[in-house]
């Protein structure tokens, strides 16, 4: 009987905790080095350096920011609600962790006489699963503002919800185009079904809208309300020091990197090259990372280049541009798939 | 449209027609009221066409920055160039013999007008008589004490203006931190001496 979804193992469960050990390792690899990338290139956008003390080129600049969070006295304002003010940072940053357990890297392939698929899992209703850790994340962003006990907080974990809930709708949508045209939820059977074409080409709009909702999603620039350094002090969490504000750094890049792996498993053909040369398996997850910095770049350039949107903006822009785009895109792909 | 215009006897008046086209076309109700000219609203697939393209104009503006590269000046190794009249810290002159061994008199002679001239009164001066013997100066006396307090220097230049001598001018150097405030009293040996690091100048084209 099906539950909810079939899981394709066939891999024994200690190559399964492998796997597991791997992708948080490299993915807690990539988060210092992407905020130090992201530093510089911001810098570089600006007509600035960026952080060039710390070691050679400023490269150790995160290890000394971690080093600060870390040593620093743990507190909580008298009016937080303890427990939940201690969980929710960890909510954040494990519903982003286990949403890249989706992404795949590469294709099943033979390891030391093994079959192992390079990816977390590969569960039979791929976005399904992605969204619904999303959902999970908003706790995370909700408890943590609500339980703070400050109004700032308060107010940054509202917009944050009212946010996420907007555009989670127009996301999803652009994402069903992609899935009526491959015929499956599996992310690693849409891969192979971008073999003749990305879904890029035949998909733009849905790429294009699926690009602006992932930015509200992740609460990045130029819809970062929920953080409104300037209005609201960082938002949910202003109340937050040390590692806990780091868990919520972090559940923020683990979020960008999980949104531009679906992006570029669903859009940009995975680990799929131009032309489908044939190639040694080990490079796979190699382009996907490629792709991925892409994506994270582009993240970072619209972060540099735009302001923030107005709250109604942000609002009409999701509900009465986006969803409405997201749907029509989605009718003439059900159309042109059906006929 | 023609209401409030002055009709006093001093100036000719206008005709209806004539101070009608004088006030309508740049938007003027009235004197004192002003009727703002707004751009003709967008409909929405306009407007999302206009955003769309402004946000491709943003990311290339950005991406220029890039390559125009960073315009940072490192500051403890490179330092601000300063124009040649920056006033800086002071410093006080001898006169020039070319021997570094047999260094030549002090141009100031204790008169203390720097310190009369001194808005923020950071300027002390103690005068002593040159003797046959012991000639510090050119003059009939000698500066026994001279300090600054650079806690309270305004570097208004008042005190270069206000010496006959040359014998004090405002230098360039402009790092002028201590850890404590008597530190920031400079004697008369340290204004004398050379600065330790020389600041840079400002080229012509700069």
């Amino acid at each position: 009987m099906i539950v909810l979804g079939d899981v394709f193992y066939f891999e024994p469960w200690w190559v399964q905790i492998i796997k597991a050990l791997v992708i948080f390792g490299v993915a807690f690899a990539i988060l210092p080095i992407l905020t130090i990338y992201e530093r510089k290139l911001i810098g570089r956008f600006q007509g600035r350096y960026g952080p060039n003390r710390v070691g050679p080129f400023g490269l150790m600049q995160p290890l000394a920011e971690i080093l600060k969070f870390a040593t620093k006295e743990p507190f909580r304002p008298s009016t937080s609600v303890g427990f939940l003010y201690r969980i929710a940072p960890m909510i954040a940053i494990v519903t982003g962790i286990a949403a890249l357990a989706i992404v795949p890297f590469g294709p099943v392939q033979h390891i030391f006489g093994r079959r192992v698929g390079i990816y977390g899992i590969d569960v039979s209703v791929g976005p399904l699963y992605a969204f619904a850790f999303a959902g999970i994340s908003f706790y995370g962003i909700m408890l943590g503002g609500w339980a703070s006990g400050s109004k700032y907080s308060f107010l940054g974990a509202m917009r944050g919800a009212a946010q996420l809930i907007s555009y989670e709708v127009s996301q999803g949508l652009a994402l069903v185009g992609v899935l009526i045209s491959a015929q499956t939820l599996s992310l690693v059977g849409i891969v192979n079904a971008q073999k003749g074409m990305w879904y890029i080409v035949p998909q733009a709009a849905g790429f294009i809208i699926f690009l602006v909702a992932s930015f509200a999603e992740t609460n990045r620039a130029p819809f970062d309300l929920v953080e409104a350094d300037a209005e609201l002090v960082q938002g949910y969490f202003t109340e937050y020091g040390g590692t806990p504000f780091v868990a919520y750094l972090f559940a923020e890049y683990v979020n960008m990197i999980v949104v531009s792996g679906i992006a570029v498993t669903v859009f940009l053909g995975g680990w799929l090259l131009p032309g489908n040369p044939s190639i040694p398996g080990w490079i796979d997850p190699i382009i996907v990372i490629a792709k991925m910095m892409l994506f994270l770049t582009f993240f970072i350039w619209i972060r540099a280049t735009l302001p923030r949107l107005r709250y109604d903006q942000l609002m009409s822009l999701g509900w009465k541009i986006l969803l409405p785009l997201a749907t029509l895109n989605l009718l003439v792909t059900a159309i042109v798939v059906a006929a | 449209m023609s209401g409030n215009q002055p009709d006093d006897a001093g100036r000719a008046r206008m005709s209806e027609a004539e101070s009608r086209a004088r006030a309508t076309p740049a938007g003027i109700v009235s004197e004192d009221v002003i009727e703002v000219i707004r751009e003709p609203a967008r409909g929405r697939a306009a407007s999302t066409y206009r955003a769309f393209g402004e946000t491709l104009r943003g990311l290339k503006t950005t991406f220029a920055r890039i390559v125009e590269g960073p315009h940072t000046i490192q500051y403890p190794e490179e330092k601000t160039p300063v124009y040649p009249r920056f006033r800086g810290r002071h410093k006080l002159h001898r006169f020039e013999t070319g021997d570094p061994a047999h260094p030549g008199l002090e141009k100031c002679v204790g008169c203390s007008l720097c310190a009369a001239a001194c808005p923020a009164d950071c300027i002390r001066v103690v005068a002593a008589e040159n003797t046959p013997e012991h000639r510090i100066s050119p003059g009939e006396r000698y500066a026994a004490v001279y300090e600054i307090n650079l806690s309270r220097c305004i570097f208004c230049g008042y005190c270069e203006v206000a010496c006959p001598f040359d014998a004090i001018t405002m230098g360039h150097d402009y790092e002028l931190s201590d850890y404590t405030r008597s530190d920031l009293i400079f004697t008369k040996e340290m204004l004398l001496a050379e600065p330790i690091e020389r600041t840079p100048l400002r080229t012509e084209d700069e």
